[in-house]
């Protein structure tokens, strides 16, 4: 046991939990200002997916990662628009579509793969994302190496987790997204357009899931397969009610389940090789229902998710 | 008082909704100072007139003019920004966050943040012109609901209301909330707001108004000039057409008990626990149950109607000790129930009314047998109470949501009434009825009682339960503060043991 609890403050561990940390954060940010308004997305697996092929696209034809970032970010923008037409315009069931648009996504993910790319005996790659040690800060023991020395798209997430909770309790509109979320009527007889305000959130979380999925693509594993994503989104869902919908909390929860994933890949690794590796897969999953089971019972969703609003009913 | 130009004048107001004039050529006008009355019965138009005033529907004729300009107003937005505040019956809260936060709202922040020097100084301000003070970092959900009432009013204060539009303010209130409401809008008054105040309690209308506008299927049926020397049965006839006579409740020869409570407890798991209530209703006889609420009536009614089984204590029913508490029992012992609230205990909304109206008895062999309904049976039991009980709705197959609350309400007695109770319990019976239709209701308990029935009203209108009860009983923290015949109560003495004042007795 001791040879694993070294192991546990070893650098590369701690670099590897921010690494498994970083795609699950963005996709949990994007989740929970798409349910703080109200909206629940569960498009967010196929809108990752879709967003992970077409930034790997992207870049693999014009060479370019950041155009490949922005690409996958407008790719997530625009599935979230699609959500938010059929369930803050159209006021549909938020379950149906979002199952809706992750099975459309990961379709069109698959498709548009083989027509650009056809079938090809080794999976085409790209140059991924480099690290990028941060002068200075990067020289601290342990912290140095583990936090400063990663990708951009790592630095943007730590960056993006106190903006999150500046945006969502500090400016107007995220009073006005926190109000649609809780009683949209009383947004709306305070002047707050609900219709806009929910467009706005789930559009901005779509953009959050799409650098989601362009860490996956072109940081993490710098090729597109088709299980890139592989039940990330739906823990993503999990992690928001398990961080109680809060920007901080939400970020510490993927943490917390990027700390479960890294030990069971050192588990897998490590001596303990007479059990089976599929029995540390389920770790973070096991560890994700009993955290769920927990903090669920205490967790109080936003009032009005789940509700469409229509103004004339009363 | 001298009448300066009107702070906002509704001029020939016309809105139809299909076939339905809710509203036709209403003229309506409020001065700067002025408190006015805006007085008619369920679906008279009242809500509707607002909504137009408040941006909610566009009217299909008429202009309003706001201090003799002409506006449009088509959103709430448009409302705000032309001075009109409204506080809804519902109150428009989110109540996980704070007062400030409900107070900032779709207010534009200060160099893109949410400007909370700005909105504590402004709350303050309000607080000090109006005595409307208000913590601004607790969360709505820890305000009681005057609290709530008063942020309503202060958030509308805050976006510079010149004319305030309270819809039914007092239905939610205590006895000594309402004091403290009405002199807020009196000091609003004074300084110049418009207020407008919808209610059908006539004295309290007396007590504020200045003027009132009477309003009735649609149309404006009468202005009163003087409210506060103008009777009550007045202006009753004008809000119904025709003369409205209270209830008279003659002497009753009291029976044998048929429902008693002996030392009953309830844990405190929701709400308030009784503790060690003991309590006897006697057939012909109504009981009424008084009390600010949160004291413990709903565990009580909870408990009579075998909802939740209490952890000590003894209960009969007819003579018979209730043994398991579940509704099925107290039901086959001769209770019948009509909850508090119609909507969400009372019936399913989203099934057709008939359904509801057989829902506590759908295993009897009446309505199904074999395990089978039989649809028949209760589509004709559903068409004789329909006909016998005036409700008003196209049929038996309607969908009871749809059904005005006065209607509803009337279909819940009906459906309990139909299987002659021994003991009926009854919560909040007319609340957010008109007259004509709190009449109604009034008169099918009297006559309950005159065949035998033990009724108990579990209310908060205090000027129903000496109308209508025998004796009344006040309920206080849980405990029975104490029992008056209501030859001998008074608004005073009840309004005493509701605040725990007098000892337990």
């Amino acid at each position: 046991m001791s040879a694993v609890l070294e192991q546990i403050f070893q650098v590369g561990f701690l670099a590897a939990i921010i690494r498994i940390a970083t795609p699950l954060a963005f996709a949990t940010l994007g989740e929970m200002f798409s349910e703080r308004a109200g909206v629940l997305n569960l498009g967010i697996e196929g809108i990752m997916l879709l967003c992970a092929m077409t930034g790997f696209t992207a870049t693999s034809l014009s060479g370019s990662l950041w155009l490949g970032v922005l690409v996958a970010v407008l790719t997530g923008m625009l599935m979230g628009a699609l959500h938010a037409l059929f369930t803050v315009a159209l006021g549909l069931s938020q379950h149906v579509c979002g199952i809706g648009v992750t099975l459309f996504s990961s379709g069109l993910a698959y498709f548009l793969y083989r027509l650009i790319f056809g079938q090809q005996s080794v999976p085409p790659a790209i140059k991924g994302f480099q690290t990028l040690p941060i002068p200075v800060l990067s020289d601290i023991p342990v912290l140095g190496p583990a936090v400063f020395n990663q990708f951009a798209l790592v630095y943007m997430v730590i960056i993006a987790i106190p903006l999150a909770a500046f945006v969502l309790y500090r400016t107007p509109w995220g009073l006005s997204v926190r109000m649609v979320g809780e009683n949209p009527r009383a947004a709306d007889s305070a002047g707050v357009s609900v219709i806009a305000t929910r467009f706005q959130a789930v559009i901005l979380g779509g953009a959050l899931m799409g650098l989601a999925g362009a860490f996956l693509s072109m940081a993490q594993f710098n090729a597109f397969t088709f299980g890139v994503v592989s039940g990330r989104g739906w823990v993503a869902i999990a992690l928001v009610v398990f961080g109680r919908w809060d920007p901080w909390r939400s970020a510490g929860a993927a943490l917390l389940f990027a700390f479960v994933d890294a030990l069971q890949l050192r588990m897998q690794a490590s001596g303990l090789g007479h059990i089976p590796y599929e029995a540390f897969l389920m770790l973070p999953f096991i560890f994700t229902i009993v955290a769920m089971a927990v903090m669920s019972r205490n967790a109080v969703a936003p009032s009005a998710l789940l509700k469409p609003f229509r103004r004339e009913e009363r | 008082m001298p009448t300066p130009a009107p702070l906002i004048e509704m001029r020939g107001i016309t809105k139809s909704f299909g076939a339905v004039k809710a509203n036709e050529a209403v003229d309506l006008s409020v001065a700067p100072g002025e408190i006015l009355g805006l007085l008619g019965e369920n679906g008279a138009g009242k809500t509707t007139l607002m909504n137009v005033l408040f941006g909610a529907y566009a009217p299909d004729a008429g202009e309003i003019l706001i201090q003799g300009q002409p506006v449009r107003i088509t959103s709430s937005a448009d409302a705000l920004a032309a001075g009109i505040g409204m506080v809804h019956q519902h109150f428009h809260l989110a109540p996980r966050l704070t007062v400030l936060e409900n107070l900032l709202i779709g207010i534009p922040g200060k160099s893109g943040r949410i400007d909370r020097a700005g909105g504590l100084a402004r709350l303050a301000e309000i607080g000090r012109q109006h005595g409307l003070t208000l913590d601004p970092d607790l969360p709505v959900s820890t305000l009681s609901v005057g609290e709530q009432q008063r942020l309503e009013i202060v958030k509308a204060l805050f976006r510079g209301a010149k004319l305030l539009i309270l819809d039914e303010p007092t239905a939610v209130l205590a006895p000594s909330e309402v004091d403290g409401l009405f002199s807020a809008l009196r000091s609003m008054a004074a300084q110049g707001l418009g207020i407008i105040f919808i209610s059908h309690k006539l004295n309290e209308v007396r007590a504020l108004t200045h003027r009132c506008t009477v309003l009735r299927h649609g149309r404006v049926a009468g202005r009163v000039d003087d409210p506060a020397n103008t009777t009550s049965a007045a202006m009753a006839q004008l809000m119904c057409g025709h003369e409205i006579v209270p209830p008279a409740r003659g002497p009753s020869t009291p029976g044998e008990a048929v429902l008693t409570l002996d030392a009953i407890s309830t844990s405190t798991h929701s709400g308030t626990a009784l503790r060690d209530v003991s309590l006897a209703v006697r057939s012909g006889e109504i009981l009424g149950i008084a009390g600010v609420s949160g004291n413990g009536q709903r565990a009580l009614a909870e408990v009579i109607s075998g909802v939740r089984a209490p952890d000590a204590g003894r209960m009969t029913i007819a003579g018979q000790t209730v043994s398991r508490f579940s509704p099925r029992e107290v039901q086959a012992l001769g209770l019948g129930r009509i909850p508090e609230d119609r909507m969400t205990t009372g019936l399913v909304t989203n099934l057709p009314l008939a359904d509801s109206m057989v829902l506590p008895r759908i295993g009897t062999a009446a309505f199904s047998s074999k395990g089978l309904l039989k649809p028949d049976a209760i589509r004709t039991f559903a068409e004789e109470q329909i006909k016998a009980y005036d409700i008003r709705c196209p049929g038996p197959m309607t969908r009871a949501g749809a059904l005005s609350g006065g209607n509803l309400q009337k279909a819940l007695l009906a459906r309990e009434l139909a299987f002659d109770p021994k003991v009926l319990i009854v919560s909040q019976p007319t609340r957010g009825l008109d007259i004509g239709a709190a009449r109604f209701i009034h008169e099918k308990f009297l006559d309950m009682r005159a065949k035998g029935c033990g009724i108990i009203v579990i209310g908060e209108d205090l000027e129903e339960l000496l109308v209508l009860c025998d004796r009344i009983a006040v309920m206080y923290e849980g405990r029975i503060a104490g029992t008056l015949d209501s030859a001998d109560a008074t608004i005073a003495r009840l309004g005493l043991l509701m605040t725990g004042a007098e000892g337990h007795g």
